[in-house]
């Protein structure tokens, strides 16, 4: 098996190069791709990568951030602006797999990974296509429930709006080795407060189906609450509505259906994971 | 069968070779240039022992397509020693017997290496941190952190 590797310079060569090979994989960091090649799973001919430095950059953008799809977890850990997110690009494996994953190879890594994206999805963000389509965001939560099915296309860059003042940000990434393992579940919050109750929360899973997903019933539930016991217990009594869990050598579905209530207990109590 | 011309520095040496489409670092390292130093664990990014510096930084030799070293630095384990003289490193680690059975030395020297190169006063949580990617099956890892934490000493002392 040799497998063509064909480099550009810039990004929308890259693009087109995609768009017109289906057996082509756009290469970001490399952490999925040549696993699956070390594994011999990959049925690709081609792959297709990009030395544009702009494909990395971190810029913000009036009150949005916009993360280059080739920014890799240490750019989003380098860059102080984006702290918000910190948590959840170190919950991204050790040193040397941060150094090489990439932003925009997050949001197509495959369940029960992608922690990362479970954090841009609770801080609403969206995705802008490189090409044709070039610059049209759209939101990420589309760009998921799509994502097997899509055809072929590169992730310019992923827009993020700056958290508003008085809005909390809170991650945990529970896994069983410590100190990193695979994801159990991983729960991104977003919790804006008006004095003390929640006003707009987004809650995001991770690990809890097929894609990282937001929690409308949660959401709906901490509406006008306090982050109090009280104040969270419908919250908890939907924590699983709307998930669909998968049984993998990590978890079962019982086990995370049965632990999700209470990880999202201690993180919007502010408890110690 | 497509093969491209590679050129990098390894450990100080330049070296050029033909890889494979799709080859990977590791492979590179050890099929076309026989530095035999680190070692193919999981192939996954889950066990840590292919772990080599590129430009100074830590990665996984085994998920790094070999084309995207072109002219960058590479180390490995081999280079660390300079002579018969060890590394502050290699020496913390048998004082502290770090390695017992050695398949994860290569990889975990690597990552110190990284670690003590940016930050020559790591707290016990930097170690952690800076190995948390790599697995050891053997020692538990207090030894490894111990010995990483003593070599970080021993450096700040003689330098």
């Amino acid at each position: 098996m040799t497998i063509a590797v064909r480099t550009f310079s810039q990004l929308n060569e890259a693009a087109s190069a995609i768009a017109s090979d289906r057996d082509a994989a756009f290469f970001g960091g490399g952490t999925l791709i040549m696993r699956g090649i070390n594994e011999g799973h990959a049925h690709i001919s081609a792959i297709v990568r990009t030395t544009d430095a702009e494909f990395r950059a971190i810029r913000t953008a009036g009150s949005n951030f916009e993360i280059g799809a080739g920014a890799t977890m240490s750019d989003v850990l380098a860059n102080r602006e984006l702290s918000f997110l910190h948590e959840a690009a170190r919950a991204v494996g050790g040193p040397a797999i941060r150094n090489m994953a990439t932003v925009g190879g997050n949001l197509f890594a495959r369940s029960p990974y992608g922690d990362f994206t479970a954090a841009l999805l609770a801080l609403d963000a969206r995705v802008a296509a490189a090409g044709s389509s070039g610059g049209r965001e759209t939101p990420l939560a589309d760009l998921l429930r799509d994502r097997e099915r899509n055809g072929h296309g590169v992730i310019s860059h992923v827009s993020v709006p700056r958290p508003a003042g008085g809005a909390e940000m809170r991650f945990v990434k529970v896994s069983r080795v410590k100190p990193k393992g695979v994801s159990v579940i991983t729960i991104a919050a977003y919790l804006p407060l008006s004095g003390s109750r929640v006003q707009g929360a987004r809650i995001a899973y991770g690990a809890m189906a097929p894609t990282p997903v937001r929690v409308a019933a949660v959401e709906q539930a901490l509406e006008g609450k306090t982050l109090d016991a009280s104040g969270v217990a419908q919250a908890l009594a939907v924590a699983t509505d709307g998930t669909s869990p998968a049984s993998d050598p990590i978890a079962s579905e019982w086990y995370r259906r049965e632990v999700a209530p209470v990880h999202l207990k201690r993180l919007l109590l502010g408890q110690p994971a | 069968m497509t093969k491209t011309p590679l050129q990098f520095r390894l450990n100080g040496a330049e070296k050029a070779v033909f890889t494979e489409g799709g080859q990977n670092l590791l492979d590179v390292l050890r099929r076309e240039v026989g530095d035999f130093a680190p070692k193919y664990g999981c192939g996954q990014g889950a066990c840590g022992v292919c772990t080599v510096l590129v430009d100074g930084e830590p990665r996984l030799s085994c998920l790094t397509l070999a084309e995207t070293v072109q002219g960058q630095a590479v180390e490995t384990t081999s280079g660390l020693a300079d002579g018969p003289e060890l590394h502050v490193l290699q020496t913390a680690f048998m004082e502290h017997f770090a390695a017992q059975c050695g398949f994860c030395t290569p990889g975990m020297l690597m990552a110190a290496k990284a670690l003590l190169d940016t930050n020559p006063t790591p707290s016990r949580d930097d170690v952690v941190e800076a190995i948390s990617g790599n697995i050891c099956r053997c020692t538990g890892y207090e030894p490894i952190i111990d010995a990483i934490l003593d070599a970080a000493h021993n450096r700040r002392r003689s330098a």
